[in-house]
């Protein structure tokens, strides 16, 4: 039976050949459902099957809430600098070619104007593959510019978040940008103008910790992760295995600290009558 | 406690008493011998401690024997009254606040506090707050605001509790909700880093119209083992990770993240207590000066404008 022999043991391909599923016409959740992907794309990325919430980004999110997917894109000229020169085992320049090249994105978040349903809608929202969604520079300006278009104009803004938390490799900028896009809301919440926040799956760290928990509306999709310190830590810290459901949307409503839980098939309509009853 | 980087200067100063010592019982004259050691041991001191690397900055920050909020508390004032509580679920040790005059302003004087034996420590949660110290915080700022006192944070914290009622009781929401009401204190807001200022943590109670940071201390967005864990995934790039995200007053300094240092004495906060707190004080009082002077409108509009300019990004 040699030839069931592995004669090279594991996984040897690097990281950077790994080669992501291409988009077939197949996709399993993560209970085991087959699901097509042509229906996914018909029901907001939600599986019929188990009401599973498939991961996208921006471009998915603008083609569900915008009116047939017309927006007009802000601040679509912002990248990452290097200020620090940070070297980890790579160097934080390469990452970022590496991630626009893999994305086709210029950071880990997009901001856009449009109609919703008829109503005016700014929408920042964040792009978990492009370095885990993690706030740098550029994350907290676009933010910060998309609030202040927001105020400007007196329309009602919608920030999506999906981050693992501050991008390491702007180290002390990025921590800035908790307290910066913080100092916009306030002036946005000083004009009176409504501020969603929704959080996906996964919102931590210095993005939780800031505009994320900041809204007039806290709100999340089923079953994301939501936390300050990640799961990891916690249970490191504590020595001990966490509860069930720790840290998911439910268990973070049930301690008070979401408005609602709202499934992304309904997503667009939930905020339209919620805008609608605000005006 | 002797760093490891301190050990040729700790050699040295033993040998000194061990000279001073055969000098007195031999009733021998070493005067001109220990002058020459004593001027040895000088040079070496300014020699370390003028060329750290930032991870030494960084053990310097956490020495055992660095004075705490407390200790700069009780040097700066005589009349601290510690105030408790965030009136909604319980009193956080690790975060401690209250009223206190410095030659004659009364300041609101917030900040995490730490411990110096196992049991202080302990008690304090080695100076890692809980959601109810983050609210006890704004609490304090929201009555110093009400009777126009100054506020002073001092800030020394490895980071926000990371435990399983922190995250029920809302770490995050706290941290974010401080940010935001700090934009909107209607009195001037002066915040030290008096040692360890680690991320969200720390930010929670440093939104300051001037932020400082003492000589050997350290203020970034993740600490230089968490940052070497993730990125190198492992403990033992400390050292680079220092160096990589540039933590100490001079880096924040440089990148314009922070308005100041205040200095030590050679060899670290610790070495001499009173002179370390008599720094804080000269440059607490003179920042308050200016800052007294400004109409309320201009206070707040400079303090978000200094932080939403910070960021470093091209426009292509």
């Amino acid at each position: 039976m040699s030839w069931f022999k592995r004669t090279q043991k594991g996984i040897t391909t690097p990281t950077e050949e790994k080669k992501d599923t291409p988009d077939g016409l197949w996709f399993k959740t993560p209970s085991g459902k087959i699901v097509l992907t042509r229906d996914l794309r018909n029901h907001a990325y939600v599986s019929q099957e188990d009401g599973y919430h498939v991961k996208i980004g921006s471009a998915e999110y603008f083609e569900i809430l915008f009116d047939n997917n017309e927006f007009e894109e802000l601040d679509a000229n912002l990248q990452s600098a290097d200020p620090l020169q940070f070297t980890d085992t790579k160097n934080y320049a390469s990452r970022l070619k590496a991630s626009q090249a893999k994305t086709n994105l210029k950071d880990a978040i997009r901001t856009a104007y449009g109609k919703m349903n008829g109503l005016d809608l700014v929408v920042a929202c964040m792009d978990f593959d492009f370095i885990g969604g993690s706030m740098g520079s550029v994350v907290g300006e676009k933010i910060a510019r998309a609030i202040d278009f927001a105020r400007i104009n007196r329309y009602p803004l919608l920030i999506i978040s999906r981050s693992g938390g501050a991008r390491m490799m702007e180290a002390g900028y990025s921590l800035m940008q908790m307290a910066k896009t913080s100092a916009r809301l306030a002036l946005l919440d000083d004009a009176g103008i409504p501020y969603i926040s929704l959080m996906t799956d996964p919102t931590t760290g210095g993005v939780t910790a800031s505009y994320a928990m900041l809204g007039d509306f806290n709100i999340a999709e089923p079953e994301a992760l939501i936390g300050f310190a990640g799961p990891r830590v916690i249970r490191e810290t504590m020595g001990r295995d966490l509860p069930e459901g720790f840290q998911t949307a439910e268990f973070v409503q049930e301690h008070g600290f979401l408005d609602f839980i709202v499934d992304r098939r309904i997503l667009k309509n939930r905020l339209s009558t919620l805008l609608k009853m605000l005006k | 406690m002797i760093l490891d980087f301190e050990k040729p200067i700790a050699d040295l100063e033993a040998k000194l008493v061990e000279m001073k010592e055969l000098a007195a019982n031999n009733q021998m004259d070493f005067s001109g011998a220990v002058v020459a050691l004593e001027n040895k041991i000088q040079q070496l001191k300014i020699d370390t401690y003028s060329n750290l690397t930032r991870w030494q900055r960084v053990q310097l920050s956490r020495h055992p024997q660095r004075p705490y909020t407390l200790d700069y508390i009780h040097r700066l004032t005589s009349d601290f009254i510690e105030l408790h509580g965030d009136r909604q679920f319980g009193d956080d040790k690790a975060m401690i606040g209250g009223l206190g005059t410095i030659e004659g302003q009364t300041f609101m004087i917030i900040g995490q506090q730490k411990g110096h034996n196992t049991k202080e420590r302990q008690l304090r949660n080695f100076g890692m707050a809980n959601p109810e110290g983050y609210r006890k915080a704004l609490r304090l700022m929201k009555i110093a605001e009400k009777y126009k006192k100054p506020i002073l944070t001092l800030i020394d914290t490895p980071g926000a509790f990371p435990g399983i009622e922190a995250e029920q009781r809302g770490q995050a929401e706290a941290i974010a909700h401080n940010l935001k009401e700090m934009f909107r204190i209607k009195v001037p807001i002066i915040c030290v880093i008096i040692g360890e200022g680690a991320s969200g943590g720390a930010i929670g109670i440093g939104i300051g119209d001037k932020v400082f940071m003492l000589e050997n201390t350290w203020y970034s967005v993740i600490s230089p083992e968490s940052c070497s864990s993730i990125l190198w995934r492992s403990w033992n790039y400390k050292e680079q990770a220092a160096e990589a995200l540039r933590p100490t007053a001079k880096d924040m300094l440089e990148a314009q993240l922070i308005d100041g240092i205040i200095s030590e004495p050679l060899g670290g906060a610790h070495t001499d207590p009173d002179k370390s707190a008599e720094e804080v004080k000269k440059a607490v009082l003179k920042t308050y000066q200016e800052l007294a002077g400004l109409p309320v409108e201009r206070l707040m509009s400079n303090r978000i404008d200094k932080f939403s300019k910070m960021g470093v990004f091209q426009e292509i």
